[in-house]
Order: structure tokens, then sequence, then C-alpha cells
């Protein structure tokens, strides 16, 4: 049973009393009280119904508007003058570059992060606390301050790369790594200390501990994890926007040290932002294929996590 | 097996030092220790590509004027800095977003937490997290191309013209929308992590479950929803994309939400990628108001750590 | 099968009569003639020698003034209250207290002579020849095989199938589980798994083993079986355990150590003390401290 402190138990527990009393000392409930009761229930379940129905209504709308565009061409052209003429392809292949690297990154980052975190920081000793405190205050820091970031120190200043897409990728993996790192510090801590200390009395160091037990035991949870951390990060527009997903990309970019690029969210963006309302509906048409993948992934993640996690 | 020590006249020593000096043990360590350093890098990297030309641009606009000024036109002639409208015009979009999402997601949180049965549940939390991964196009999407049309079709005469093409009502809606997740998941934890003794104790003595939610559950989970909120104000106030695609571009010092608006992040957003010289005055405002937004969130942060710390304290 | 495991009346203090060994004090010059007696009749080896030492959780101390010799191919058992630090002092033995960060051990804890906390001692060293069985059985989330295997495979050892099987067997566990090595060890019950427990202990082939209420969440007949299997690990290993069954200790140990709680004047801290350590026999059926023989014949505890 979970301590709570004693003068706020006494005083939650008062005021449960109370209020069941006033209810009680009226002999039974009248009809008032069962009334505001069905009520409260009834605006509790609007309140559910009002969410999902936002989000029905999004993705209607989005079907609605776009599904006219919906078709191969969508793969295979890229930004052209005319609207129909025009797809997403140099988009898709700069989210995959970009993303590809994130996610090389970010996992070697992330879990080593988390691993160092969990297995071998002292909390006593005031630098893992400051760690600790910077990873959380990262996770809330606004993503378009991440592109500020990106600029200054990527695209320009000390590395200089210019707008492409690895400055995009790097600016990125600083963006989900604080989410990469709760969620693999989580699937870690889910490691009982009883598996640990059994591989310690044996004489195993804590290296072997941590690879050959800790680590395969909650590799699941931090799979997972970096799943959904990375399907946010294809969905990122803003720190990209200043990071140089570019406007007009006619050509597929293949290099992502040298060539201008562009991310599907930011493609979107774009053609939503033309004059022509046959843009918008492709813009319609491109969020429906990025709300599919998404979809895809968070149910590919959550199967996984189902199938995979161990159970204590 | 070690060698048995001879029964008497001394017995053979063994060595209980290590066998190896295992140098790849302890090289781990230090990766694994930059690893974590590296937030801490990133901090820094922020803080620092923030200051310098935001110090750049303090040294040629006083900090007062920046911060109280109520005109901001940094690339019109008359040049003014006064950032408050676009601060009020992020405020704005963000109360009409709380103004939605706060019934929305504590409602849900109460009945996820203490009316629905476990299959309820089940299905309704998938349909949460599904809301939390949309992307934030697809909100800003949503604003202006059904909400923003909505609004001016129902909007009643009595309240005036109509909602704008780009209002801040919209996007303040999707951001509503956006953030209830995040109000919602967070209250819920803080609820259900309540005692269960505390309510079966009310329920003994004859409470109805409407008076339990609301007299001893909410009260009991106050500092967990408080950090719900501050979390989703947060959130909220770092938001960019629905509000470029539906608020506007100009700065307008109203918290109404009828008409345009600009917040920072779009301000950010619009002067950052347009065509700005590197080193002008104008380019440092990117990171003046960069440095605003960043010191806000952090701050809320801050609060909102201190009200989860304090609601974990109590039960765990 | 060994007679001793069976005949209760050979096992207990039988040996002790046999070599004429005195039980041991706590007081410094009763030990300084216990020492004399031993050289002149002929020492025992010593696996552990204990002096003065005192556990310490922060500023709290959880153990106080132990000070006692363990020998070689017995069983030594350490019985007491709930919170007399027992399985504090058996965690000081392979070092598993380091883990504590605020745990500190004073005096001397002496392993074939050499300090066990000298300054070049290495824990990991220590481990691997003194071994450990928890109170809940944890074995690895992998298969029976994958677990006995773990220990050789991360010390290096070679042939380790053989090594498996022999690990099986010298746990009487090989003939339930030859079949079915890929099993995964959590659908094993938990008398079995705790028997795997102790296979994967004695695979790395250990000096000694330390068992901290291995049966307590056992039903009696896997305790049974553990108990004898203790007799039978006794001729291979040294094995110091913590119990609170005192019919155990009696049933399977040759020493025993009985430990009592004392409370601080705030009645606030908890330190642990060893009021007398004897033959076992000695200490159930004539121990010479009141406290002892009220909690061994259950008046109190």
């Amino acid at each position: 049973m979970s301590q709570v402190p004693g003068t706020q138990r006494a005083r939650l527990a008062a005021a449960g009393a109370q209020s069941a009393t006033a209810e009680v000392m009226l002999g039974r409930r009248s009809i008032g009280d069962v009334l505001r009761g069905r009520l409260f229930h009834a605006l509790l379940l609007l309140a559910i119904a009002l969410a999902v129905i936002g989000l029905g209504m999004l993705i209607l709308d989005a079907l609605v508007e776009g599904q006219s565009r919906l078709g191969p061409e969508l793969f295979t052209e890229g930004s052209a003058v005319s609207p129909a003429d025009s797809g997403f392809k140099p988009a898709i292949y700069g989210t995959v570059i970009v993303i590809g690297g994130v996610v090389l990154m970010t996992v070697p980052l992330g879990v080593g992060a988390a691993l160092y975190l969990e297995e071998y920081a002292n909390r006593e000793r005031w630098w893992n606390r400051v760690i600790e405190l910077n990873i959380q205050n990262l996770a809330a820091v606004p993503s378009i301050v991440y592109g500020i970031l990106g600029l200054a120190f990527f695209v320009r200043g000390p590395l200089d790369l210019g707008f492409v897409a690895f400055a995009g990728s790097l600016t990125l993996t600083l963006l989900v790594l604080p989410t990469v790192i709760i969620a693999a510090r989580e699937a870690i801590r889910a490691v009982p200390p009883s598996i640990r200390e059994g591989a310690l009395a044996l004489g195993a160091t804590q290296w072997q501990t941590v690879r050959r037990q800790v680590l395969p035991a909650s590799i699941a949870g931090i799979v997972t994890g970096v799943i959904l951390a990375i399907s946010r990060a294809i969905g990122e527009t803003a720190p990209l926007l200043l990071v140089g997903a570019a406007t007009l990309v006619t050509r597929e970019p293949t290099d992502p040290f040298t060539d201008s690029y562009t991310v599907l969210p930011v493609q979107i963006f774009q053609y939503f932002s033309r004059a022509q309302e046959d843009y918008r509906i492709l813009a319609a048409a491109g969020i429906i294929v990025m709300l599919i993948v998404l979809l895809l992934m968070n149910s590919f993640a959550i199967w996984l996590r189902n199938r995979y996690e161990q159970r204590w | 097996m070690i060698a048995a020590s001879r029964l008497s006249g001394g017995s053979s020593r063994i060595s209980l030092e290590a066998a190896s000096p295992r140098y790849g043990e302890k090289a781990i360590v230090w990766v694994l220790a930059m690893c974590g350093v590296l937030s801490v890098l990133t901090t820094t990297a922020i803080v620092i590509s923030l200051i310098g030309p935001s110090l750049n641009f303090f040294r040629q606009i006083p900090v007062l004027d920046f911060l109280f000024g109520t005109f901001w036109s940094p690339a019109i002639q008359p040049a003014s800095f006064g950032v408050l409208p676009i601060v009020v015009g992020t405020l704005n979009v963000t109360l009409w977003g709380l103004l939605f999402a706060i019934p929305i997601g504590l409602g849900a949180a109460v009945y996820l937490s203490e009316y629905a049965r476990p299959g309820v549940r089940k299905t309704i939390k998938p349909i949460l997290e599904v809301l939390e991964g949309v992307p934030t196009v697809a909100f800003g999407f949503f604003a202006f191309a059904f909400i923003t049309p909505l609004l001016q079709d129902v909007w009643p005469g009595f309240l005036g013209s109509g909602p704008n093409i780009f209002n801040a009502g919209a996007a303040g809606l999707a951001v509503g929308l956006l953030i209830v997740p995040t109000i919602a998941s967070i209250s819920q934890d803080a609820m259900m992590a309540v005692p269960g003794g505390l309510r079966e104790g009310a329920f003994a003595l004859g409470a109805s479950k409407m008076r339990v939610a609301t007299r001893v559950i909410f009260p009991a989970a106050l500092s967990g929803i408080v950090a719900a909120i501050v979390l989703a104000f947060s959130r909220a106030i770092g938001e960019t994309m629905v509000v470029l695609m539906a608020a506007g571009a100009t700065p307008n010092m109203t918290l109404s939400p009828t008409e345009p608006i600009q917040t920072m992040t779009a301000y950010i957003a619009v002067t950052a990628t347009g065509d700005i010289g590197t080193g002008t005055i104008e380019y440092d405002t990117i990171f003046a108001v960069g440095l605003l937004l960043f010191v806000i969130t952090l701050v809320m942060n801050m609060i909102s750590i201190r009200f989860v710390r304090k609601y974990r304290e109590v039960y765990e | 099968m060994d007679e001793t495991v069976t005949d209760p009346e050979r096992t207990i203090g039988g040996e002790a009569e046999r070599s004429g060994r005195p039980g041991i004090d706590v007081s410094s010059t009763a030990h300084a003639a216990h020492e004399a007696h031993q050289e002149s009749v002929g020492k025992r080896d010593t696996i552990f020698e204990l002096r003065d030492v005192n556990v310490y959780y922060g500023d709290h101390r959880a153990v106080a003034d132990v000070s006692a010799d363990m020998f070689k191919n017995n069983i030594t058992a350490l019985i007491g209250p709930s919170g007399c630090g027992k399985s504090t002092l058996l965690r000081c033995l392979n070092r598993m207290n380091d883990l504590i960060p605020s745990a500190r051990v004073e005096g001397r804890i002496n392993y074939h002579d050499v300090d066990l906390y000298g300054p070049r001692v290495d824990e990991v060293e220590v481990r691997k020849r003194i071994g450990m069985v928890f109170q809940k059985p944890n074995p690895f989330p992998k298969s029976i095989f994958d677990n006995i295997a773990f220990g050789p495979r991360v010390l290096g050892m070679k042939g380790i199938e053989e090594r498996v099987e022999r690990a099986l067997r010298g746990a009487a566990l090989w003939d339930e589980v030859k079949d079915r090595l890929d099993m995964n060890a959590y659908g094993m019950s938990g008398g079995q798994q705790q028997r795997l427990c102790i296979a994967r202990c004695i695979a790395v082939e250990p000096d000694v083993i330390l068992m901290d209420e291995p049966c307590s969440a056992l039903d009696p007949i896997s305790t049974g079986k553990i108990e004898d299997l203790m007799l039978e690990l006794k001729r291979d290993y040294s094995i110091v355990i913590v119990t609170h069954n005192m019919q155990q200790a009696a049933r399977v140990s040759d020493m025993t150590a009985f430990l009592i709680v004392e409370l601080d004047a705030e009645e606030k801290h908890r330190t642990g003390r060893v009021i007398e350590y004897d033959d076992t026999e000695k200490i159930f059926t004539n121990p010479s401290d009141s406290r002892t023989e009220d909690y061994v014949t259950g008046k109190v505890g």
C-alpha cells in the first residue's frame, strides 16, 4: 500500500466521508443527485467522444480532400509546374535518407546514454544529476529551437555542411534523442535487480552482465521506443524548414552530404502554401500517405511490444 | 578449484587480484558516459547558438523595449522591435487551445481512470496514442481546410464578423486537439496512482462515483494534473506548423479568435527561411525571439517537473 | 548414497565429536584459548576468518562485532530473528554488499588467509570463488542450457556442454531436464528453478557457496530435496547458509551462529550481533546463552 502523508490522507478521507454522509443523511439519494451523477457521466463520455470525433474528422477531411490524387504518380513524380504532374518522389527519397541517418545515430547514442545512466552512473554524483536534468529539459524544448541549433552549428558555424540531408539528420537526432533515452531507460529499468545480482554473483563483470543479460532482456522495450521516436521524427517539419529542406527540389537526393533535399512533411507544407487549389489537394494526398505510414509503424511497434515483451 | 591450504604450518596464498587489467571495461564506461554527456553538450550548444546573436541584438535594442514594446515590425520600416504582439499571438492560440483541451483531456482522464471498464480503456488508449502521433502538418491542414470554413459557417452574427481566413481560433482548436493526449495521459496516470483504499473507503461510506471522482480523486491527483497542464501549455507554445498554416503571418496584439495573428514560432520559421542576410539585426531577431521562447518553455518545464516530483513522492 | 546424509545422529555434531573441537566464544580470551586448542589437535581448514567485523549502511550499524571462523567442507548456518543482519553478514563474504553505495565493512574478513577487502582485491575474482544462491530463485530469462552456460562462458571456460551436464547432475536436476535443455527456465517450478540456480552456481566451480534463505520461497518437498542436495554438495564445497528455519539449521549444518537484534536508544536502528557460535549440536541441545536457548526452543523469535 503506498504511503500518503497522514495529513493529506486524513483530509481526503474526511472529504470522502463528508460527501458520502451528505448523500446518506438524506435517507436515499434524491432524484437530483442521481440526475447529476448521470449528467456527469454523460459529460465525461462527451469529452472522450469529442476527442475521438476530432481525430476522426481530421482523418476524414484529409481523405476527402486528397483521395482524388491518390495514385502511383504520388511516388513517381517530383515537383512540377502544374499540380497534375507533381508528386512526392524527391520528398520520399529525402525522408528515407534523413530518417536513415537519424536511426543510425540515435540508436547507439540513445541506448548508450540510457545504459550509462541506469547501470553505471552513481546518482549521488552531481554530474550525473546534471545529465539527467538536461535530458528532461531537452525533451520539452520546442522543435523549432532545435532548428535554430541546426542552423547555427550544422548548416553554418563549425560544421558548415550547408543545406544537406546530413545536417537534417543531425538536427533531428538531437531532437528525438531525449525521447529515445527516456524510453530505453524505462525498458532497462524494467529488468529486475535480481537478474543483475544473479549474474554478478557468478563472477561476471559489470559489462558482461549488461551486455549478456540486461540488454537482451530489455531489447523489446528499447526497439518499441525507438520506433515510436522515429515515427515522431518522420512527422517533424519546423526544424527541417530552418535546416534547409528546400522548397524546390527537382531531382531526388542521393548523397546526404552534398545534395539539396526535402522531406515529406515539408513538401506537403510547400504544396499547401501554393496558390492553386489543386496543390492543396495534392498536399492532402501527401497527408494521407504519411498517416498510413505512421499508422503502420506505430501498429508494428505495439505488436512488437506485445509479442516480445519480457514478463517478469 | 582452489588449492586447499595445508593443515598446519602455513597455507599457500591464493590471489584475489584481478586476473587481467580489463581495460575494455573501463573504456566502455567512458564511451557510455560520453553518450550521456552529449545531452549537456546539446543544451550548451542551444544556449550558445541563441546567446551569441541575441547579445548582438540587445546591444542595439534595449531589453525592455524588446520585452514590453507593442509594435513588432523588424522588416518593414519604420522598424520596431517590441515583441509583445507575437507573444500575445502565441498566448492567444494557446489559451483557446487550453480552453478546448483541458475539459476534454481531464474528462477523458477521469473517465478512463474511474469509470471505464478495462476493455474500454484498452480501446480508447490507443486512439489517444494515435492522436499523439499525428504529424503537425496534418493538424495545420485540418485547421485551415476544415475548422476555419466550419467556424465561418456557424459563426453567430451577434458576435460580429466571422473569422478571417487566417484566424487564431481555428489554429487554437487544432492545437487544443493536439495536446489533449498529453493532458489525458499524464492526468490519468496521476489519478490511477491514487491509492485504491481512498476510493474504497469513500464508496463504502456510500458516496457516488461522481462525488468520489470530484471530491476525493481529483484533489488527490492535483499535482499530477497541474503538471500535465503545464506541460501541455509548454507544448502549445512551441507549436509551429499549425499556426503557420492556419493563423497567418501578421503580428497582431489581440486575444480575439477571429483575427489573424503571428506566434513567436511562426515568426522564427518565416524569417529564418526568408532572404535575410546573416548578421543583420533582422536576422538576429530570430535568435532573440528563440531565446525568449526557450526560456519560457524551460521555466514551464521546471515548474512541471516540481509538480510531478511532488505527486510521485506522495505515492511511491 | 552417503550414510551421513540420511543418519541425522552422525551428521550433526558427529564430526565435531570426532575432532574434539570446542565451540568459539565471542570474547577474545576464550578465542585465544580456542586457537591454542586448535593448534594442539590439528587445525581444520579455515575458509573464513572474521575478526571484529562491523557492517554499516551509512551511519547505521547493521552488524556489530562479529568474530568467527568458518571451516572447509562444512555447512555453517546463520540463524536468528528477522532484521538481525544475517543476510547482510552473508553478503559481505562475497562482496555483494559492494552493490549498495552506502555499505561499509570494518574489521577483517580473511578468505584463505587473504584479506577479502584488501586494496588490490578484485570483487569479480572473489565472486568466481564464492558463489551465491538467493532467497527468491532468479533464473535468467533464457533456456536451461543458457542459464547454466552463462557463468562458464563469461569466465572463458572450455567444454561448455560437459560442464552444463556436470552442474545439472551435481544439482540433482539432470534426469529431470536432460531432454528439455532448450526450454525456458521460467517454465520450471519454484523448486526446480532454485536447483537450477544452484547448478548455475556450481558450474563455475566455486570454492564456497553462500545461500541466503534458499528454501524460504519453496514448498516442503522442494525444501527437502534442496537440504539433501546441500549435504551432498558439502563434500566438494563449503557452504554458509542463512536460514530463518531453525529445524533446517539443525538438520543440515555443522556449525551454527545465532544472532539477535539490538535496538538503539531511540528504538530506531536495529543492529545485529552474534550471541553464540558453536557446533550445531551444542547450540540446539545445550546452548551456553539463555537467549540462544529461548530462540531454539521456540520461546521467542
